[in-house]
């Protein structure tokens, strides 16, 4: 395998980790606050039919991204009426907003579009384009770093480098600021929280919401900028992944960007037999390789790697004690 | 006024706290009944009462869990309302809860900036903190590791961590529910040393306890409350236990049990060598001997978390062990397929689990379910093959009977009973079958003091019918009056036996601090 191809093999890394890691950090929020989400396919998946509608409607993929993130945003507080105002189970709301998603998105993608349950392909000003990053072009040249900054790190989509910056951001929230820690102890034990006299309520419901944004921003780039387009089901499983990869991460910003890298990875290397092929010089079935992430999660699970320990009040709606 | 003479000081000053007529109820339950009280300031005033008697319904009050359905609340002589926790905290109430609201996994000083941090940002807030911490640790004797992280500390240190938590946000009057229900004695004293010197600074202590030795030491005044109402208000240097106790149930109690001395026969339990491993890794039980002999009753004492859990769930067949156990001379499988509870009851083991809640019943089942729960392969129980209901309601409600369970209704769901009706239960389920060893977890935990004495006559029956009983329990009053011996438990080992009569609290007390002889 030459050097070019490993470096195309990372840029697609890049591509397919951000939705995930999106995903993921969404999630990191929802279940550090002690809200459980397996909605995130659903909402990411709603997220990407009304930015790719909306987009292709305006003509305008910022106005998309909003219409995506609102979308997302509802369903986060459908699911947080569910289990946080009315104390309901978590995963049963988080199962019915994957259902609600996959079903509402083709129905009106039908109505909106009629061309069996698309969006029109997205164009221009309707999709975000790569970003070329200062000097690319100049560098190529250089060897070794020059085609690194010029295909790896150049020509992404403004999205893609938001992702990466949400990690550090993610990780300065939780561990150096006053919001990050009373998120961080209502999903320790909300007992605590709400003898301090903080709300619990409230506390979880903004954590729900930054959920629902980070999944939204994760649709959108999946139908606005790593296709041209919504299809029927494109989140393809993407919220489990990322699920997967949160266990993986131990619930940790940082960790998280290695899991979901690593999943990516896994992700670009199903697209391309042919490297694993010249590597090990075996044929492995590209399905193989989807799998591996949830092969990985139940290792992880089963207390091989360390151990993964979710937040304590997870998935248990809080109830004043007598 | 007479301006030497402490208590007529307090007098004079505007009462710390005054509680005027306050009421509440849940549904038809009137748990506050037009409660009025004066709590002075620097005193120590403790409410005693058994449970259920609306000690922790007023406190929550207090504190802005509950709104009160009638009545107000003066703080220093102000009227001031307390719809929530935020605004009990801004009138100087700090509450210390029986089960500790700390977040485990975060440091003593994350604990204690949690809700009061200044500002938005971590560093500034747990600066500031780490130097009121030093001053209030230097101010009152109270010291803590600001760094060590809560689920490293014992309890005692993370009672500590819950007053400082108080202390920081400048409360002048502390509530501590049940405090001492999780201590050895030893730290208990200290506590109680510490509450002393936080009156001398002036801070107002409210004690909620249902120990009366605590009341006697620790209180200047003692209010009584039964069935949701002030009963009384004294100076604790003019009342007496006996008082307080017929005050609280509203009848002459009797203190001690009554019983007469032991006859021990055979030995029934034989336990040589345990082990037990828990699914952490952690070794719980390190070696331990222990003989039960027929016609006695042996108690082992010791804080919770010290191995006692772990033995009985071995005994009662529900967690894997090595070594050897006897039951009757023969052995019981530890670990294989035998080890569970139904080998066990085959082998005339009943077992009344610490937790009733979760081990004894199960709470939307009703009495009569529940009372065939692990005997439901009883042919008398079976009609073909299907349960017999009819002839299970028939049993279950003969043993109520006996049990004297209120009320005594077999359709009614485990969890409308009142804890020592529950408790009464699973006693006439285990002890109705007539085992040769009977394991007992905290028979008495949440009972209310006229069925503690039934639920002791009780198992000191069964001992007079020359069965062997294994007690547990973290009362030291309790395992005193009703065992026989005694062998006290700290971190997997028995750190010594005793012959009850023989000993007291302040030597048991010892042992259950890992103070060997």
């Amino acid at each position: 395998m030459d050097f070019l191809t490993l470096i195309q093999l990372l840029d697609s890394t890049v591509r397919l980790a951000t939705p995930l890691l999106l995903a993921c950090l969404a999630g990191l929020f929802s279940e550090r606050a002690g809200i459980f989400d397996i909605g995130l396919e659903g909402k990411m998946l709603a997220a990407a039919f009304f930015s790719a509608a909306i987009a292709a409607l305006t003509g305008s993929v910022w106005i998309g991204l909003l219409a995506g993130i609102t979308a997302s945003m509802l369903f986060s507080l459908l699911h947080g009426l569910a289990s946080i105002t009315f104390r309901g189970n978590q995963l049963i709301s988080g199962v019915a907003i994957n259902f609600l998603a996959a079903g509402l998105t083709v129905l009106i993608a039908q109505d909106w579009f009629s061309q069996g349950g698309r969006t029109p392909s997205l164009m221009g000003g309707a999709r975000f384009e790569p970003i070329t990053l200062p000097f690319a072009e100049a560098f190529g040249s250089v060897p070794f770093i020059g085609p690194i900054y010029q295909e790896l790190i150049s020509g992404h989509s403004i999205l893609v480098y938001l992702a990466f910056a949400m990690v550090p951001l993610t990780w300065w929230i939780l561990f150096r600021t006053r919001f990050g820690l009373r998120l961080r102890a209502v999903g320790e034990n909300p007992a605590a929280v709400d003898t301090a006299g903080v709300s619990v309520v409230g506390l979880r419901y903004a954590a729900v919401m930054i959920c629902g944004i980070l999944c939204g921003i994760a649709g959108a780039y999946l139908s606005t900028a790593l296709q041209a387009g919504f299809v029927k089901d494109m989140s393809a499983g993407r919220g489990f992944i990322a699920l997967a990869a949160l266990i993986f991460a131990k619930w940790r910003p940082w960790y998280a960007l290695y899991a979901t890298l690593l999943f990516g990875l896994f992700g670009a290397l199903e697209t391309r037999p042919d490297v694993i092929e010249a590597l090990f010089g075996i044929k492995v079935q590209g399905a193989l390789l989807g799998a591996l992430p949830y092969v990985m999660t139940v290792i992880i699970l089963a207390g091989f790697v360390g151990k993964a320990i979710p937040p304590r009040a997870g998935g248990e709606p809080y109830v004043k004690e007598r | 006024m007479n301006g030497s003479d402490t208590s007529g000081r307090q007098e004079t000053a505007a009462p710390a706290i005054e509680l005027q007529g306050i009421s509440k109820a849940f549904g038809p339950v009137q748990a506050n009944k037009d409660i009025s009280i004066r709590v002075m300031p620097g005193t120590i005033h403790g409410i005693i009462g058994e449970n259920g008697a609306g000690k922790s319904t007023l406190m929550s009050i207090l504190y802005g869990f509950y709104k009160a359905d009638k009545g107000e609340i003066f703080i220093a002589g102000k009227k001031t309302d307390i719809p929530d926790s935020q605004a009990a905290i801004a009138a100087g109430i700090g509450m210390v809860f029986q089960h500790f609201k700390l977040v485990e996994n975060f440091t003593v000083l994350e604990n204690i900036i949690l809700g009061a941090e200044d500002g938005g940002l971590l560093t500034p807030s747990l600066a500031k903190a780490r130097k009121t911490l030093l001053e209030l640790e230097h101010e009152y004797g109270l010291n803590v590791d600001p760094d060590a992280v809560i689920e490293e500390l014992g309890v005692g240190m993370q009672q500590r961590v819950e007053i400082l938590k108080a202390l920081y946000r400048q409360a002048d009057i502390l509530i501590l529910d049940e405090p001492t229900g999780v201590l050895t004695p030893a730290e208990a004293d200290q506590l109680f040393r510490i509450l002393d010197r936080l009156r001398e600074e002036g801070k107002t202590i409210i004690l909620i306890t249902h120990k009366l030795r605590e009341i006697m030491e620790a209180t200047d005044t003692v209010s009584v409350m039964r069935r949701g109402e002030m009963t009384a208000t004294v100076k604790t240097k003019d009342t007496s236990p006996a008082e307080l106790a017929e005050l609280m149930v509203g009848r002459k109690v009797l203190l001690r049990v009554d019983k007469k001395p032991a006859v021990p026969g055979d030995v029934v339990l034989d336990i040589k060598n345990l082990h037990v491993v828990d699914d952490k890794g952690v070794e719980r039980l390190k070696g331990i001997d222990l003989q039960v002999r027929a016609g006695e009753i042996v108690g082992i004492a010791g804080v919770a978390g010290n191995g006692q859990s772990e033995l009985l769930e071995v005994l009662g067949g529900y967690a894997d062990a090595s070594g050897e156990i006897r039951v009757n001379g023969q052995p019981l499988d530890l670990s294989g397929k035998h080890s569970d509870g139904r080998s066990r009851r085959a082998r005339g083991i009943a077992h009344v689990p610490e937790d009733r809640q979760r081990e004894g019943l199960i709470m939307d089942f009703s009495a009569w379910e529940n009372t065939a729960f692990g005997y439901h392969r009883d042919p008398d129980y079976q009609s073909g093959v299907l349960l017999n209901n009819a002839a299970i309601r028939a049993d279950t409600e003969a043993k109520m009977e006996r049990f004297d369970v209120r009320p005594p209704n077999p359709g009614l769901a485990a969890k409308n009973f009142s804890g020592g009706n529950q408790q009464k239960i699973v006693l006439a389920r285990e002890i109705e079958r007539n085992p040769d060893l009977l394991l007992v977890g905290q028979p008495t935990r949440g009972v209310d003091i006229g069925a503690i004495e039934f639920i002791h006559q009780q198992i000191v029956a069964l001992r007079d019918k020359g069965k062997a009983v294994l007690l547990v329990s973290v009362e030291l009053e309790e395992i005193l009056a009703l065992a026989d011996r005694v062998a006290v438990m700290f971190d997997g080992h028995i750190m010594g036996e005793r012959v009850s009569a023989e000993t007291d609290e302040k030597e048991l007390g010892l042992l259950m601090a890992g103070v060997g002889n």
